[in-house]
């Protein structure tokens, strides 16, 4: 008897409505969670006004549409995350692991430490690597060298950043990647850059160097007509 | 590609500012890139309907239509507009994929139709997002099988052909599996049924009592024990037709071990097992209770129907995968039976010549009462008992009566569940294939690059308009880009194949002192293997070999490894860029050079057998070096005899 009332039920219910039985309330329950944090996110930032952010940088107003344009497509809510911005680099390096040094970048993109990028300093950073004096673009590397920003790069430091700088090239390299690779990059760096020998780079000392060595002054101006 | 990959472009060079003063060696100039017209708005008229958008959405997927140069063929200079002779609507859809990056499938649409505008459009399925991807394959597969069915009902059961040389084996086994394939194995299907039923019911007929008319005994016979010889002839005739069966299915089985496990030659076993360990064992009174026992197994031989039945095999699948709910119902019953068996027994305990003996005893009257059969051959009798005895029938209903529909509906809902989950499971896994292809292809994309030369810095103007022809502003500066980190660390970007095989190098060590030591010699093409361009003639030569052999591996390396082999047939520019930083060479020495790499091939494999062991990725070991010596034939030749003709 029980058997022929259930199935005359269940021959009414419908095969796609979901029944109420603990997985559907879990779901429920990790939905409401995620919505939660989506209105954590969802915060909506603008930028300041066109002319103002056409006078702050060195970019025409047609390229910042154009750079806003595409910042808004991948960022609908006008800022980026780290992730996201570790994502997006590691798109252009398919090879290896870029999320250290975009790590690295993303704290010198972020000038105020607020664990996200807006757009305006997203262009100001823009403007000073692509269009900006020599000095200003060092000052940027040191900056971004400077991972603790006190004003110094010491060798633990720099091997962060090159051995971040190796791991982009990935696994597969010719010739063989070896172990002591970056340390000797990093000597190397230093024997050029550290004028007094006392084992760390000042910013004067950066300045110095890099404008003594012609390769760097030469491929500084690489980047220049990007746009 | 990304959607909005090329507008980040800007932001990756400026973060390479970041490597400037690393650089050990003088980066290379940036790309020239002409000075871009800025963005601008397209017209794309599709059949009449105008839909604009800028000109840098459709770039972001370039190995499109709509992104690509193939859009050209379809401008109109007079309106200065793209027109399209295609269905509009479905045209919003495509257009929305570029500028969301996700494509949705039209729900009232025909699959076919919206399959045959992606194909024009040169987007691949896919791309279908997640949110309309289940209901786009639902669809699609509901199509495929209609017309399916269609073609089946036309072609009035015509199976499908074997090739012409097949071996018996093969046309046994397909006669065993489609019966209706050929007039034989429909005969044997019906016989082979016919028997089974005759075993069955002669199984059933034994045990029926049959009266005697020549003997009025009091006790009467049951069939089996009044006609043994008729019985046992019949019993062995359809033993014998189910072993034959048994064996021929045995022999025809293209895999043995898993016919041997499956489900229904398990069951012929047990069928016709029983039948011999009869014949086996000798007729004693002690083993023939066994031999009794034994006989129940014959009852089997009815699944053996299932082969028969559709739906007896789709029963059992479905029990199958239910089993977990009626577990649970026999678990919430055997917790019930069990409370109120001990309470029914605790509260009968002080009656006089109760039924209820005890715990286990009292099961057997809380089974009957809860499935409200009430045998009443045990009935309580104190009031408390009484009590306790309504509570537990009325408490019956309900235990059974509320799974029950629960595990019905639980059937429909996991059934489709289980099929859902492995689809998407096989779906993931190609989307991931997918996924890793792209990636591969930009990397890709890269070496080819480079080795198309295009990294030369003076090289001959015809050649590398060449190699730069059919690459796009983005890519220019994204090659640009990898080849300033390339610089910076003073390490290049190979694929894995170069890769293991510089590691083999490594390991191995005296490759480089025996190539050079060959090269002290020049004369002579055969000795000319390493004259040149010593260690990377052997490489490519040996990568050759390598690319060929791994195309016949397995899946996931294949993706690469395809890649690998387009790109080997081109190996002249190959060692002009790689002569270039160690020593100036010639157009001389490169003809010298490829004679040298014609000739070489044959004698490398002598070589991989050792380099190959550690620097094969997979593993493959002595079998597969094996493998590649045979395989290291006209294939791999022909590019290069191309090659030299085009010189």
């Amino acid at each position: 008897m029980g058997a022929v009332m259930g199935t005359f039920s269940s021959l009414q219910t419908k095969q796609r409505r979901p029944s109420k039985d603990i997985a559907w309330w879990y779901y429920q329950y990790q939905r409401d969670k995620i919505e939660d944090e989506l209105e954590m996110t969802m915060v909506c930032h603008r930028p300041e006004g066109l002319e103002q952010l056409e006078a702050q940088t060195n970019f025409t107003k047609r390229e910042l549409q154009v750079l806003y344009r595409g910042f808004k497509n991948e960022c609908p809510s006008g800022v980026v995350n780290e992730d996201t911005f570790k994502q997006i680099y590691a798109q252009f390096f398919p090879h290896g692991d870029a999320s250290m040094y975009a790590h690295y970048l993303f704290n010198a993109f972020d000038t105020t430490q607020t664990g996200s990028v807006k757009f305006e300093d997203f262009v100001t950073a823009l403007s000073i690597l692509l269009r900006g004096t020599v000095h200003e673009k060092l000052r940027w590397t040191f900056n971004l060298y400077d991972i603790n920003k006190d004003g110094y790069i010491n060798k633990e430091e720099m091997m962060d950043i090159v051995k971040a700088i190796y791991d982009m090239m990935g696994k597969y390299t010719y010739p063989v990647l070896k172990e002591d690779t970056p340390r000797q990059h990093v000597d190397v760096f230093f024997q050029k850059m550290d004028k007094n020998k006392d084992g760390i780079v000042t910013l004067d000392e950066f300045l110095e160097s890099c404008q003594e060595d012609d390769n760097i002054m030469r491929s500084l101006q690489l980047f220049q007509n990007v746009m | 590609m990304a959607a909005g990959l090329a507008t980040w472009l800007p932001f990756a060079r400026a973060a390479a500012v970041g490597w400037l003063p690393l650089a050990q060696q003088p980066l290379p100039p940036a790309p020239g890139v002409k000075a871009s017209r800025g963005d601008e708005v397209l017209v794309v008229n599709v059949s009449g309907r105008r839909f604009e958008t800028w000109k840098n959405t459709l770039d972001r997927y370039p190995d499109t239509l709509l992104g690509s140069s193939e859009k050209e063929f379809f401008y109109d200079a007079d309106s200065g507009e793209y027109f399209f002779d295609r269905d509009p609507d479905m045209f919003r859809h495509v257009l929305n994929f570029y500028r969301t990056g996700r494509l949705h499938c039209p729900r009232q649409e025909c699959i076919q139709a919206f399959d045959e505008e992606l194909a024009f459009y040169g987007l691949v399925p896919e791309l279908v997002g997640d949110c309309c991807l289940e209901e786009y394959r639902d669809r699609k597969k509901e199509n495929a099988e209609r017309l399916a069915e269609d073609e089946e009902a036309e072609q009035t059961g015509d199976g499908p052909a074997l090739p012409a040389g097949s071996s018996l084996r093969q046309r046994l086994w397909r006669a065993f599996e489609n019966p209706h394939t050929s007039t034989a194995a429909l005969v044997f299907y019906y016989v082979t049924g016919f028997f089974i039923a005759v075993s069955v019911i002669a199984n059933v007929v034994e045990t029926i009592p049959c009266r005697s008319s020549a003997r009025r005994s009091s006790r009467e016979q049951p069939c089996g024990e009044r006609f043994p010889q008729a019985f046992f002839c019949m019993d062995t005739a359809c033993v014998l037709i189910f072993t034959g069966e048994y064996l021929l299915r045995l022999f025809a089985a293209p895999s043995r071990c898993r016919f041997l496990r499956s489900v229904m030659s398990l069951i012929d076993v047990v069928a016709i097992l029983p039948y011999y360990i009869g014949l086996l064992v000798p007729k004693n009174d002690d083993v023939s209770g066994a031999f009794v026992t034994l006989r129940v197994f014959r009852v089997f031989r009815i699944f053996k129907f299932s082969r028969h039945s559709q739906g007896l095999r789709i029963l059992g699948y479905t029990l199958k995968s239910c089993a977990s709910e009626l577990g649970f119902l026999l678990f919430s019953l055997t917790m019930a039976i069990i409370i109120f068996a001990t309470v029914m027994f605790y509260a009968e305990k002080g009656t006089n010549k109760t039924n209820f003996t005890s715990i286990p005893a009292a099961f057997w009257y809380t089974i009957v009462t809860m499935t409200t059969l009430g045998y009443g051959d045990m009935v309580p009798s104190t009031i408390a008992g009484k009590i306790f005895g309504s509570i537990c029938s009325l408490s019956g209903v309900l235990v059974i009566a509320l799974p029950v529909p629960v595990i019905v509906s639980n059937f429909s809902r996991i059934y489709h569940q289980n099929q859902r989950a492995d689809k998407r499971r096989a779906q993931q896994k190609v989307r991931l294939a997918r996924i890793r292809l792209a990636k591969s292809g930009t990397t890709n994309a890269f070496l080819q690059y480079k080795q198309n030369g295009g990294l030369e810095d003076s090289g001959s103007g015809e050649e590398q308009a060449v190699c730069v022809r059919n690459r796009s502003a983005f890519e220019q500066q994204h090659h640009h880009l990898l080849h300033c980190l390339e610089k910076t660390t003073c390490y290049e970007f190979t694929d894995e194949l170069t890769f293991s095989e510089a590691l083999g190098a490594v390991s191995l060590g005296g490759r480089t002192s025996r190539s050079t030591s060959v090269s002290s010699q020049p004369t002579g093409p055969g000795s000319l293997l390493s004259s040149c361009c010593p260690r990377r003639a052997k490489r490519r030569a040996i990568r050759l070999a390598n690319s060929t052999a791994s195309v016949s591996r397995g899946s996931m390396q294949e993706l690469d490894m395809l890649a690998g082999l387009h790109r080997s047939p081109a190996p002249q520019s190959r060692s002009s860029l790689n002569a270039k930083p160690h020593d100036s060479l010639d157009l001389n020495c490169d003809s010298r050079d490829f004679v040298a790499a014609i000739i070489s091939i044959p004698t490398p494999p002598a070589n991989t057998p050792d380099e190959s062991q550690p620097s094969s990725p997979g593993g493959g070991g002595r079998a597969s070096s094996t493998l590649r010596n045979s395989s290291l034939g006209t294939p791999c030749l022909f590019p290069e005899t191309v090659k030299i003709s085009s010189l």
